[in-house]
């Protein structure tokens, strides 16, 4: 349904495009530049008199002076309705793989494609019935998706009530079947189908209640589950220099967390990467469902080389969808990967419109945005007393890799975990890079608050111990410093760092975590008893080494209590002679 | 339908603003001096006024000068032809061979769908031990030089490229010294790669905006060659040079800086041309090798660092050697899981070990007393130093993992490596 407003093309400057129209304009409405035969979608983002400025989702090459700009009067919106998952969309929801079946290699302009495929048959079971009484984000029917119970709603922006008339009976139907019909107060009479647009910018608000996020989500990660906790429907974001981690980081989040459904939001960054979690999710079994990990992910992917206006839209496609499915009371992880590209295209749209800038020439509105982004985090009690939840976890790539810098301070404001990636930790090898002196978390984790804090204060200590050895040299550092030092360096050595690309070692399960990390704590908590300094570094060294055998080996395997027993007879051949008896 | 219009408004920098009509957005243009012709290039459009930028610079250019729109973007000839050629940053050939008579094809065309593209999977060996063992190169990687001035860069870079086994070496040179640009050359004679090499090449010498061509006509034909199926290795160096041409053009556009004058869009137009590395599913790739020298050494001023988030990891060249700090591959895991059992242990337990022997060699320089580890770390590091990092070096993979465990072994205890019980079993030396 486009709308009358003619309007042509007066100026180009890079991807904005400035249209001299007649008649009506909105705000944030989707126009299409006409070039040379190409629809180009782009969005009013201001209007000054009788001229609407609009960002271009594509390459303005070849725009000229004159052609026509067509609106269309609908914000910008995504489809939704069975058939998202385990789908590759690009920033505004088009399906890649069916673009590459269309078009081969490139990605080309002007060509659009529905994010849900019309003709795949869904088998509808209603759950409402004629007669009830329902409002936007009821539920009329469900059908089967992968493994969740796809439920189909009335959509979200019909505001009042309604009285359903007619529903069809259970069977196959398409996402652009009818399935009930719907009357208002006045008699008026609406057709509901499985699929309905939404605005991917509007957050999705049809639920009861807001509720606190006090369900840790296990990632099974050990030092963020025991350590810098993250909960359902929260936030946390993952600042680092380049090469520090953050996407190794995000992609073992993505494979062993504790969700249903696993957005990624590949923003402005690297396609490999978007590759390698193409071809190897539908490879992965999910322990949790048995299918393969593609069926509970959904990836939207908007690459540092595609059109930048896209990638600035392509987070809120991302965490509309995530808003989607947490309406089906599920536990949805959003991650996006990374959104200082996402700020940086906001800070490049601003600088062509002109705009005063604001610190290292950001918009100043960038604290706001992220604000409003990371709010769309959240648990909720839906209508149906289920519960949903959104969690949002972001990585930020600061310039310079300095954390002083607009992105990484707007997003620290808001978030409710932080995951601070050292590039001496990783220059050191010590995976998962995050600094567990500057890291934080406000959830509450898998494991007793005094058992932690005891752990922290202990590489607190270890460091200042550390530190001052460099001063004074280990032989002028008391017995006692020095082992909190060695300490500090066995719990980092075997808990904090963890090996992504190992089958075992990579995903600790929180049962093991709480066992491990009693274990390791009766260790640290012991008086140890040594000769001299090389006596106790020697015992370290060793004990670390039977340590990491043991996290490489499967819980199940009867090497696992051997090798647990081992480490105790270590530790009481050392231990002073109160503790053993 | 070639336009010629006859009246220059401004000149600001290297950038023309004529007036115009039916001008599309970064079409080409030629502007007739009395000093010779010039290509530039649309970059903004606002009613009729059409401001272009002139790659030859605009000193001399008359305000009546004569512009003549080509009613074209940026093309490059394409043939087989081009194998063996050397070109300028317009696209002409500067060889004295003949002119290419060949298919014209877009530069700088759209993104490949991620969705056609597949994961790399094979590891280019070069003989390099910090490169084969520590951070393995990749075919489709790409993959910058830091490095300060002055530092072998170049060598590095010809040497990997003689070294790798690909089909076509397409070679951009940008803001490069005349003898640099005759090293790569007679390297490639010499060796004979020559034949399958195809050069773009810029030298300081040319007009500074020249430059902002090169990458995309190197990379334009690379595309080309690897969708024909074969296996292209792009050299672009230096691509800080690049980078401060756009930063030029965006100062004379009155764009708002975003950090020490470099506009705001950097990453991606950084992006756009590192993004066309690519493995193609059942057709060829392209890799690159770029260098990124750092003013100052320092990593994060904006051009290494935007790079450094764009690239899949940066080999670090300090003091004529790769540092394994600061140095990475992102690529490796995916090959150095097929090389040997012990590859990838042994690469991170090295060099966490070589990072306490710094520590500690910076301990023994402040005065204090070493213990017995002590000496063995700086003596291991000692060792590292030597037999690893060193650049004449040149061994195979197999034979940089068995040196590393002789290394080892020389210094450590088992136990004192937290290397896995099996692997020690294994490889360990025995006497």
């Amino acid at each position: 349904m486009g709308s009358k407003t003619k309007a042509s093309v007066v100026a180009v400057n890079g991807n904005l495009v400035t249209a001299a129209f007649e008649g009506v304009v909105i705000q944030g409405e989707v126009a299409f530049v006409v070039s040379g035969g190409l629809h180009l979608k782009s969005e009013v983002i201001r209007v000054e008199k009788n001229h609407a400025v609009v960002q271009v989702y594509e390459e303005t090459r070849g725009v000229r002076v004159g052609d026509a700009v067509e609106f269309s009067g609908e914000l910008l919106s995504i489809s939704l309705g069975p058939g998202l998952l385990g789908q590759v969309f690009d920033g505004l929801g088009n399906p890649l793989p069916a673009i590459a079946k269309e078009y081969g290699y490139f990605l080309p302009r002007g060509v659009s494609i529905s994010s849900l495929d019309d003709e795949r048959p869904w088998d509808f079971t209603p759950v409402a019935k004629p007669g009830d009484e329902v409002s936007g984000g009821s539920v009329l029917g469900t059908v089967p998706e992968n493994m969740v119970t796809h439920k189909i709603f009335v959509p979200f922006g019909m505001r009042g009530g309604y009285k359903v008339k007619s529903l069809v009976d259970k069977g196959s139907v398409t996402a652009k079947d009818a399935i009930a019909e719907l009357e208002d107060d006045n008699g008026g009479v609406f057709e509901i189908f499985p699929r309905f647009e939404w605005p991917v910018r509007v957050p999705i608000k049809a639920y009861e209640q807001r509720l606190m996020p006090d369900e840790p989500l296990v990632t099974q990660i050990r030092i963020v589950d025991s350590f810098f906790p993250v909960a359902k429907g929260g936030s946390f974001c993952i600042p680092g220099p380049f090469g520090a981690g953050k996407t190794v980081l995000q992609q073992a989040t993505a494979r062993f967390a504790d969700v249903d459904i696993v957005i990624i939001a590949a923003c402005g960054e690297r396609a490999g990467e978007v590759v390698e979690t193409l071809l190897e999710f539908p490879r992965i079994t999910d322990s949790r469902t048995g299918r393969s990990l593609m069926e509970r992910t959904i990836i939207i992917c908007n690459t540092s080389s595609m059109p930048v206006a896209a990638r600035e839209s392509s987070v809120y496609t991302a965490v509309t969808l995530a808003e989607y499915y947490r309406q089906m009371g599920l536990a949805v992880l959003l991650l996006a990967d990374s959104t200082s590209r996402w700020a940086q295209a906001m800070r490049e749209i601003s600088g062509r419109l002109e705009e005063i800038p604001g610190e290292e020439a950001f918009p100043a509105y960038l604290e706001s945005r992220i604000a409003g982004f990371y709010e769309r985090a959240g648990r909720v009690r839906l209508y149906d007393g289920q519960i949903g939840s959104v969690t949002i976890g972001g990585t930020v790539s600061p310039a310079g890799g300095t954390f002083e810098e607009p992105v990484t301070q707007a997003t620290l404001k808001v978030v409710g975990a932080f995951h601070g990636l050292s590039r001496g930790r990783s220059d050191a090898r010590r995976y998962p890079a995050i600094a567990p002196l500057e890291s934080w978390s406000n959830y509450t984790g898998i494991l007793a608050p005094e058992k932690i804090a005891f752990a922290r204060k202990l590489l607190r200590q270890g460091s200042a111990v550390e530190q001052m050895m460099k001063v004074v040299g280990e032989e002028g550092t008391a017995m006692d410093d020095y082992l909190a030092y060695l300490k500090a360096e066995f719990l980092d050595g075997v808990y904090l760092q963890q090996d992504a690309f190992d089958s075992v070692d990579g995903a600790t399960s929180q049962q093991r975590q709480v066992k491990v990390f009693d274990f390791l704590l009766n260790i640290l908590k012991t008086d140890f008893v040594f000769s001299d300094k090389a006596a106790a570094l020697k015992f370290f060294h060793k004990l670390r080494s039977v340590f990491v055998d043991w996290n490489y080996t499967p819980q199940d395997s009867p090497r696992f209590e051997e090798t647990a027993a081992k480490i105790e007879q270590r530790r009481l051949e050392f231990a002073a002679k109160e503790e053993s008896s | 339908m070639r336009k010629v219009y006859g009246r220059i408004d401004d000149i600001l920098g290297d950038v023309v603003t004529v007036r115009a009509l039916d001008v599309a957005y970064e079409d080409l243009a030629q502007v007739t001096t009395r000093y010779g012709v010039s290509l530039a290039q649309v970059i903004r459009i606002e009613g009729n006024k059409v401001s272009l930028q002139v790659f030859a610079g605009t000193r001399g250019v008359s305000t009546g000068d004569e512009v003549r729109f080509l009613g074209r973007p940026m093309q490059v000839a394409f043939s087989d032809d081009l194998l063996g050629r050397v070109f300028d940053g317009k696209g002409v050939a500067r060889d004295f061979g003949p002119p290419i008579v060949a298919e014209m094809i877009e530069v700088a065309g759209p993104s490949v769908n991620p969705a056609k593209r597949v994961m790399p999977s094979r590891m280019i060996r070069t003989g390099i031990p910090m490169i084969d063992l520590f951070n393995s190169l990749v075919e489709s990687q790409k993959l910058p030089i830091f490095s300060v001035a002055g530092e072998p860069y170049n060598q590095l870079m010809a040497r990997i490229a003689l070294q790798a086994e690909v089909d076509v070496i397409v070679f951009g040179g940008m803001g490069l010294k005349y003898d640099e640009y005759l090293y790569f050359k007679n390297t490639l004679e010499e060796s004979g790669a020559m034949g399958h090499s195809v050069f773009f090449v810029h030298t300081a010498a040319d007009p500074t905006l020249e430059t902002l061509l090169v990458p995309d006509l190197a990379l334009a034909v690379a595309e080309r060659f690897a969708l024909d199926g074969r296996r292209v290795l792009v050299l672009l160096t230096d691509m800080t040079n690049f980078a401060n041409a756009l930063k030029e053009i965006a100062i004379t556009m009155e764009q708002v800086p975003s950090n020490r004058g470099y506009p705001g869009d950097l990453y991606t137009r950084l992006a756009q041309r590192y993004e066309k590395a690519v493995d193609f599913s059942d057709a060829g790739s392209i890799t690159i090798l770029s260098v990124t020298t750092m003013p100052g050494d320092d990593v994060t001023h904006p051009v290494p660092d935007n790079t450094g988030y764009i690239t899949e990891g940066q080999f670090y060249l300090k003091n004529g050697r790769i540092e394994p700090f600061g140095s990475l591959s992102r690529l490796k895991q995916l090959v150095n899981e097929k090389t040997r059992d012990d590859h990838r242990a042994l690469m991170g337990n090295m060099i966490q070990l070589y990072a306490s022997s710094r520590e500690t060699k910076e301990k023994k320089a402040m005065g204090f007393a070493l213990n017995s580890f002590d000496e063995r770390l700086i003596k291991y590091g000692a060792l590292f130093e030597a037999r690893m990092m060193d650049l004449d070096v040149n061994i195979s993979l197999e034979k940089a993992l068995d040196l590393g465990w002789e290394i080892l072994a020389q210094c450590f205890e088992p136990e004192e490596v937290s290397l896995r019980s099996k692997l020690v079993e294994k490889y360990w030396p025995k006497d």
